[in-house]
């Protein structure tokens, strides 16, 4: 069969954005996925009658349509999408909560900036410097040195509890290393948050997949499921196809994957994973999350916020924890909170915490089971204590752990956001084979889309439209 | 086709590409980046289109010809003088 221009590994965000980018300039794409379902992180499952989505709590990033320089506008302009097939709802408002303080913040900066104020009076001058410095940061996809965002935090802001509060959201919404963020992940993080912002597409995730879906069946792409990419096929240093778990080999000039660095260097084979993986290169944060199903609005229960970001204790801690799982900080979700057309099927919340993956996986079965409910009842018990508690208006509910996200997206550790060292170029040890999505740097549903349409720009459409262009050959 | 036709031609492919946004107001001396906010690799979906759509090559080093409407009629008339247009956008 004749090679494909490239071959996507992972049907994720990422990889569903790169294809569909590069079926636009008629490359000859297939797009391999392991599951059944696309989505990766970010896919949807039901349960004994319930449509529960995986991943989504908010979309950040969240501009109007047509807004200039934005993320979100990228992404649906290189794609070739309206803004409004994704009927994106935002929130009325989301909180920081640490001991003894509540923060709101909105779509609209000066709320944060006036909580600040009320709060942190002595502190609001250097937030808002600091908010300066974000907007006025260039992003560039070079690797650079990149200083400590917690660090730089301490130059704009001497209140410990203010950086805790605003470290919440900025960690776990995207940070793969353990109790910081590299500033330039930082700044991206902060302007998706507090000043571009949160919402959530109407019907949440499968609505969103299919607008891409559909958008993906009208092109050329050859889309397969079930089609688990067992090794990276390379030869003298240069990568020219991929085997599948089925023995099916398939050869492309380039492959572009999402499945995480060190996975990949692994599915080049095992002297490739000596010779390129560091311990560092392995990330160490994976979650616990429960969703569960209420027999009314939140807001009935007086819980009124979209999102909160909340640690019980000071200092906020963001690593792996010794035990199971570590409930003195997490996030909590309430897609009702968020604007949208229709009402919501079932009022769901849900609340996330950091967990141990080797401790999760060392369980026996029962162990298992009975561990994961305990702390999902021990994780909602000190969520509760600072919102509300809804612990008796639940009817159903389900729990997923490190164990799960590693079996369903194949991410080692259950690692939500990868590997700690980040490959901005997407370029690897292996000529041909590119990184996209989670370990190339971008996080999120619209960072993994842009992560996929800029590694298709790069190493793939100018790769090659200069040639034609500059030999004048037609096609 | 005509002057007249390759202004429809062109407002019609950003009309595809960018469908967010509103063509018929564009100003034919401004530049197209300060009204719609294009950046280099959107200039590479109008090139991939005039070639898919018209066969018409627009190598690299010309691509700043296609700044404003007005240097995208004058640049390529004499490319697609001789051929038919095509609308595609949905108005
Ligand atoms: C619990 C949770 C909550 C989250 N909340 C939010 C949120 O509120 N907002 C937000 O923006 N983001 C959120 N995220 C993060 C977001 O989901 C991810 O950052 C994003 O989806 C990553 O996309 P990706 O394409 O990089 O990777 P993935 O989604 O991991 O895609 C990789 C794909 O590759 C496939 N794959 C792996 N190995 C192979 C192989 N060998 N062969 C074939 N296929 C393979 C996997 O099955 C998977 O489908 C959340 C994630 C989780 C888990």
């Amino acid at each position: 069969m004749k090679p494909y221009d490239a071959i996507v590994i992972g049907a994720g965000m990422s990889g569903l954005a790169a294809a569909l980018r590069l079926a636009l300039f008629d490359k000859r794409v297939c797009l391999l996925e392991k599951h059944e379902l696309w989505g990766g992180l970010n896919s949807f499952y039901t349960l004994d009658g319930h449509a529960f989505d995986v991943g989504l709590h908010a979309l950040t990033n969240y501009v109007p349509a047509r807004t200039k320089g934005a993320p979100l506008t990228k992404v649906l302009r290189q794609l070739r999408l309206r803004h409004d097939e994704f009927r994106l709802g935002e929130h009325h408002h989301s909180e920081l909560r640490v001991p003894g303080v509540t923060l709101s913040f909105s779509n609209d900066f000066g709320l944060l900036e006036s909580e600040v104020a009320r709060a942190f009076p002595d502190q609001v001058d250097g937030f808002r410097r600091l908010a300066q410095a974000v907007r006025e940061y260039e992003l560039d996809e070079e690797e650079r040195d990149d200083p400590s965002g917690r660090a730089m935090l301490a130059t704009y802001l001497s209140d410990p509890l203010l950086i805790d509060a605003l470290l919440v959201p900025l960690l776990y919404y995207g940070s793969a290393r353990e109790n910081d963020v590299d500033w330039s992940q930082l700044v991206v993080l902060f302007k998706s948050i507090f000043l571009e912002g949160l919402c959530r597409p109407e019907g949440g995730i499968r609505p969103f997949l299919n607008v891409l879906i559909k958008r993906l069946r009208g092109t050329s792409v050859d889309l397969r499921m079930r089609s688990g990419v067992r090794r990276i096929l390379h030869d003298g240093g240069r990568a020219f196809g991929v085997e599948l778990e089925s023995g099916e080999v398939l050869e492309a000039a380039c492959i572009l994957s999402s499945a995480g660095y060190v996975e990949s260097m692994r599915m080049c084979g095992a002297d490739a994973e000596r010779a390129h993986v560091a311990t560092t290169d392995r990330g160490r944060l994976s979650f616990v999350e429960s969703i569960s199903v209420l027999d009314r609005d939140p807001i009935a229960l007086g819980h009124t916020a979209a999102t909160v970001f909340y640690s019980t204790r000071t200092p906020f801690r963001y690593e792996r924890p010794n035990t199971l799982v570590d409930t003195t900080s997490g996030v909590i979700s309430a897609p009702s909170n968020f604007a949208s057309e229709k009402p919501l099927k079932e009022n769901l919340l849900r609340v996330t915490v950091l967990a141990n993956h080797d401790r999760w996986c060392a369980l026996d079965d029962e162990a298992y089971a009975r561990e994961k409910e305990q702390l999902a009842d021990a994780a909602i018990a000190e969520a509760a204590s600072i919102t509300s508690d809804w612990r008796a208006a639940t009817t159903y509910r389900d729990v997923f752990t490190p164990r799960t996200i590693r079996r369903f997206t194949g991410h080692d550790g259950g690692c939500v956001y990868g590997s700690p060292t980040k490959r901005k170029s997407g370029a690897t040890p292996i000529d041909g084979l590119f990184l996209t999505g989670t370990d190339q740097g971008y996080l999120g549903v619209v960072g993994a889309m842009m992560s996929g349409i800029a590694m298709a720009n790069r190493h793939v459409v100018t790769a090659s439209s200069r040639t034609p262009a500059s030999t004048g050959a037609t096609t | 086709m005509t002057p007249e036709e390759v202004v429809v031609a062109i407002k019609d492919i950003i009309e595809t590409i960018a469908p967010d946004e509103d063509v018929s107001n564009l100003d034919h001396t401004e530049r197209l980046r300060d009204q719609i906010d294009l950046d280099s690799m959107d200039f590479l979906d109008i090139v991939m289109e005039l070639r898919k759509l018209y066969g018409a090559q627009v190598p690299e080093e010309d691509y700043k010809e296609l700044a404003t409407i007005d240097g995208c009629v004058s640049y390529l008339h004499p490319l697609l003088a001789d051929k038919e247009l095509h609308v595609t956008a949905k108005v």
